[in-house]
């Protein structure tokens, strides 16, 4: 098979991989990755075409660095990305708006006039572009065969025409099947992610083989190009003017990043998240930067390799693995550039169209009653195929221009002259995003002198270079004028043509703009919309109160409009969110001026703000406003926003105060009812041994004749039962007193084997006879603490009281344990009886817990034993648990910390 | 001899009621907690039943309840417990006991009470 045609059905294959990839991405879209800042960045690289692909390389092939001024501009202007950039996206969000035509018609009073000026100027400066993409796809066919893709007959066997109806199908399936232009389309933007990838893919395999396959390395191609007789112009910036070129270069791209209609589709309309431009600011420098490095290897390369031959140095990038035999890395890098002409002409062509029929079609039909009534119901039809006949439209327009005209320019001077064209925004936007006094009339004075001045510097000589208008212009200036010389614009000859054009035309546009705006006055409504874009982030999220709006409107009638562009469901979707949020009643038949100005705000999604203001105004009954009520309502929206600011942060701070209320509250019902239960309790263990008490003395009064045995041992008894009392009631004492902290514990340095030991030889004896085994393993080389000696022999005595009651009957074993742990010692008490269920672990420190599964009850001791034994580590800066299992003993251990 | 049971976990308790009840004239059996009593009870179904109600494992309504379910046991009950609340006094009467005695109690009432108890019993 020939190789034309395997070109042919690659070409073929990638539009069907593409249409793939849309329609995964639209069935897909509520994964989370598609709408992520990396697809948002990536997006953005619509930017690099096939003019960048092919052209760069041809630039620096034969004019060097100055091709670098293409991506040095939008690199040095990615950090004001957060400043203008982003309030570009927060007013286009807050109103819905969806083209660059449309933000400045909507800033500039909703202006007709000034939306058909930015669209006449943006098709004028973008056909000719895109038609360069139809061309370098067509050239780089023909690198191929010699054949060409470009039939010598009619359209319809020209592969091109072809190639570019694919493109208009996409761009009609994935990017305006909506009538309303505000939803984003995850489809196109993924497809669009997917070519940025592609073709920084291809292009750096292509670097990759001509500097480390065809070459050693960069050095190995710098070296050899030493010999080329222009290398030093090739590596460094130029003669002295170049500075100049450079400066209004870098500027042109700098404004075209914003201003190109692509990129405010991608970056402005196609935004979800303002927040993605925090990624995008590094990652798509970062792109700019990978697409570029092998750039000047390449060019260098190309001139080596082609020294003795006449190339085209734009088209090096195919030639040279065509050359070195690689047809496979000649196709891949040949899909590249296929891949950035295409994303370059269907994110154009989404753009365009939506702009030619909000700011062209449908205002001429809304103002010819003719045509306005004989479409009156069916308007949305007419903006949803309006779009659709306008790509059409569009992509027919670059086809013939590229088979008319296009073949006579280089690749190069169209993108930038396209540049300069669409530069003339700038005044107009940037002004009008930060100067309220910026006005319509000096927007259109400035945009029409500007566009004048591009049109005579930089569009006519290259109708004259096509053989369109005669040479005598240049020479003698337009009409004769010698002032109008388009390359010595008044006389002035500094920098390439490029540069002269930019700079004279964005001088005289910008002096236009400030000085007729100064001089006339603003319309209310621009006052009004002025005020709300200068100041959006005061007003974003109150939009529809910071309108003024006076008149009679029905729910009807606007519901009727709206429902017929966005469709029932959501209208009433729509409207009752809104009502939600503004707190308004539903029900009544008349609307106020929220909601009219919400209406006309979604309507402008689907038609533009001007002709959506139309619209509104057929519907509705409008009165005159005057300039103070605009101010005042904008004043109101803000103490509004900022009332409601306040209100949320006081009532989150009661919701605060309330939540710790509640715990305290619950903490001191706590208190209050362990209190009660303590009190019950205490007076409850007092009962037993009073009850003895009592008994006995009774017994002992009313029976005289007891034997002296008995006698005695009732004596005895009734003593042992005080005795009880007594310690309990100390207990009792002690445990507030240290509850109230009242006592202060003396502290002096202790060993505590030493203390173990003193503790343990007032007990010992008692516990061996009891048949109970006590075993010692106490480290020796433990530190000395600081504690109070009394209060831990009490710990240890009461531990060791509980592990004595809890042995088993027969072979009765404690184990007392010292270790140093982790800057603490460690003491352990460790008996071997039936241990304590789990639950009933975290309790054993309250006051008079006893486990309820235990055979014995309390023989001896208050209850009270292991709380204040609790309190004393407590108050060490200690810390006492317990663990055991049912069956296997209770081991209860506390630790203190050594200073 | 006429039997009567003794159910305390405090030994001292135990002693002066064991003084008390022999001094009365009755055999005495003596239960540590709620699991000894039933044994006993069973066994030797004596006629009077002094009971205390906070013990280990079975508890002194429990008892009550089981005497008073078993128509073979016919011991009058009589609580003596150191819980003096309104509500643990119902409790007990509806567990089916013949009298309720708080702790500390008075020896004399006691011994009356449950010689009162006995001549109720055949």
């Amino acid at each position: 098979m020939a190789i034309e045609w395997i070109v042919i059905i690659a070409s073929f294959a990638y539009l069907i991989l593409l249409f793939f990839i849309a329609g995964w991405a639209e069935k897909n879209a509520d994964k989370s990755w598609l709408s992520s800042p990396y697809i948002y960045a990536l997006s953005l690289a619509v930017y690099c075409t096939a003019w960048t692909y092919y052209g760069s390389v041809g630039r620096a092939a034969n004019q060097g660095l100055d091709f670098l001024t293409t991506y040095i501009g939008p690199i040095l202007a990615a950090p004001l990305f957060w400043l203008v950039l982003r309030k570009i996206i927060r007013i286009s969000k807050s109103l819905r708006i969806t083209t660059i035509a449309d933000f400045i018609s909507s800033r500039y009073g909703k202006s007709f006039s000034l939306g058909a000026m930015v669209t006449v100027i943006s098709v004028l400066a973008i056909i000719p572009y895109m038609s360069i993409q139809l061309k370098a796809i067509s050239a780089s066919f023909s690198i191929f065969s010699t054949k060409s893709l470009v039939g010598q007959g009619l359209f319809f066997d020209d592969t091109a025409f072809y190639i570019t109806m694919v493109i208009g199908a996409f761009v009609i399936i994935f990017g305006s099947r909506k009538v309303d232009s505000s939803q984003r389309n995850i489809g196109l933007i993924s497809a669009i992610a997917f070519e940025s990838l592609f073709k920084l893919f291809a292009f750096i395999g292509l670097g990759i083989y001509v500097t480390y396959g065809m070459y050693n390395g960069f050095s190995d191609i710098f070296q050899s190009a030493k010999v080329l007789p222009e290398f030093e112009q090739l590596t460094s910036l130029g003669e002295e003017s170049a500075y100049t070129n450079w400066f209004w270069l870098n500027l042109l791209s700098m404004l075209a990043i914003v201003m190109l209609p692509r990129q405010f589709h991608v970056a402005v309309k196609e935004n979800g998240n303002e927040n993605h431009l925090k990624k995008a600011m590094w990652l798509f420098p970062l792109y700019l930067l990978l697409i570029n490095v092998f750039v000047v290897p390449v060019a260098l390369g190309g001139r080596l390799f082609f020294v003795d031959q006449a190339i085209d140095a734009d088209t090096y990038v195919l030639a040279m693995p065509l050359a070195t035999n690689k047809p496979l890395l000649a196709l891949l890098v040949y899909l590249g550039g296929f891949s950035a002409a295409t994303s370059m002409i269907i994110v154009s062509t989404s753009a365009l169209s939506i702009m030619l029929n909000n700011h062209l079609l449908v205002p001429l039909i809304l103002r010819n009653n003719t045509l306005s009534n004989a479409f009156d119901n069916r308007l949305n039809t007419v903006v949803l195929r309006g779009k659709q006949v306008m790509i059409i439209l569009m992509l027919l327009l670059s086809y013939l221009y590229f088979k008319l005209v296009g073949e006579k320019f280089s690749l190069v001077s169209i993108g930038l002259i396209s540049f300069a064209g669409i530069a003339q925004f700038a005044p107009a936007l940037i002004g009008g995003l930060f100067w309220k006094n910026g006005n319509k009339k000096g927007a259109i004075v400035g945009i029409l002198t500007g566009f004048t001045i591009w049109f005579v510097i930089l569009v006519i000589p290259t109708i004259i270079s096509a053989n369109l208008l005669p040479v005598s212009i240049m020479t003698e200036g337009l009409f004769g004028i010698s002032l109008f010389k388009p390359h010595a614009f008044l006389g002035l000859e500094i920098g390439n043509f490029v540069a002269q054009g930019t700079m004279w035309s964005l001088l005289f546009n910008s002096l236009a703009y400030i000085i007729v705006s100064s001089l006339s006055n603003r319309s209310i409504q621009e006052t009004n919309q002025s005020e709300v874009f200068v100041d959006i982030f005061k007003y974003s999220t109150n939009y529809e109160s910071a309108i003024l709006w006076k008149g009679k409107a029905f729910y009807n009638d606007i519901k009727k409009l709206l429902t017929m562009f966005l469709g029932k469901e959501r209208t009433e979707r729509a409207f009752k969110k809104f009502h939600a949020r503004n707190d308004i009643q539903e029900g009544s038949m008349e609307a106020d001026f929220r909601v009219v100005n919400y209406a006309e705000k979604l309507l402008s999604g689907a038609v533009g703000s001007a002709s959506a203001r139309v619209m509104m105004s057929s519907v509705v009954k409008e009165e005159k406003v005057n300039l103070q009520e605009v101010f005042d309502i904008l004043q109101e929206t803000q103490r509004y926003i900022s009332d409601n600011k306040e209100l949320k942060k006081k009532s989150e701070e009661l919701r605060e105060t309330s939540t710790k209320l509640m715990i305290a509250n619950a903490d001191l019902t706590k208190l209050d009812r362990l209190k009660d239960e303590f009190i019950s309790t205490v007076t409850h263990e007092m009962r037993t041994p009073i009850t003895s008490i009592r008994a006995f003395s009774e017994i002992l009064n009313d029976n005289d004749d007891l034997e002296v045995e008995q006698r005695e041992q009732f004596f005895k008894t009734i003593v042992e039962e005080t005795k009880r009392m007594e310690r309990l009631i100390n207990q009792v004492l002690d445990l507030e007193k240290m509850e109230a902290g009242k006592i202060q514990f003396e502290l002096s340095p202790l060993d505590m084997n030493e203390v173990l030991e003193e503790a343990l030889n007032s007990v010992e004896q008692s516990v061996n006879e009891k048949g109970i085994e006590i075993e010692k393993l106490l480290d020796k080389n433990i530190p000395s603490i600081e504690g109070n000696k009394d209060r831990l022999i009490q710990v240890i005595l009461n531990l060791v009281s509980n592990a004595r009651k809890f042995c088993t009957k027969e072979n009765g074993k404690i184990t007392i344990k010292t270790a140093l742990k982790d800057k603490h010692i460690e003491l352990s008490v460790a008996d071997n009886g039936i241990g304590i269920a789990k639950e009933s672990q975290a309790m054993i420190f309250e006051a008079f817990y006893q486990a309820e599964d235990q055979t014995l009850k309390k023989p001896e001791g208050s209850g009270l034993g292991l709380t204040i034994s609790k309190k004393i580590i407590d108050k060490h800066q200690g810390e006492i648990w317990v663990s055991s299992k049912v069956g296997s003993g209770t081991l209860v251990a506390f630790k203190l910390p050594i200073n | 001899m006429k039997k009567v049971l003794i159910v305390d976990d405090e030994p001292n308790i135990i002693m002066s009621l064991e003084f008390l009840i022999k001094k009365s004239g009755y055999q005495t059996f003596i239960a540590r907690d709620g699991s000894e009593a039933l044994a006993i009870v069973d066994k030797e179904i004596p006629d009077v039943v002094i009971l205390d109600i906070m013990m280990p494992k079975v508890d002194g309504y429990e008892v009550c309840e089981y005497i008073k379910k078993h128509k073979k046991l016919t011991s009058k009950v009589v609580f003596l417990s150191a819980k003096g609340k309104e509500s643990d006094i119902e409790k007990g009467y509806a567990a089916g006991a013949d009298f309720y005695m708080t702790k500390p109690f008075s020896t004399k009432k006691l011994v009356s009470k449950v010689n009162e108890l006995m001549s109720l019993t055949t």
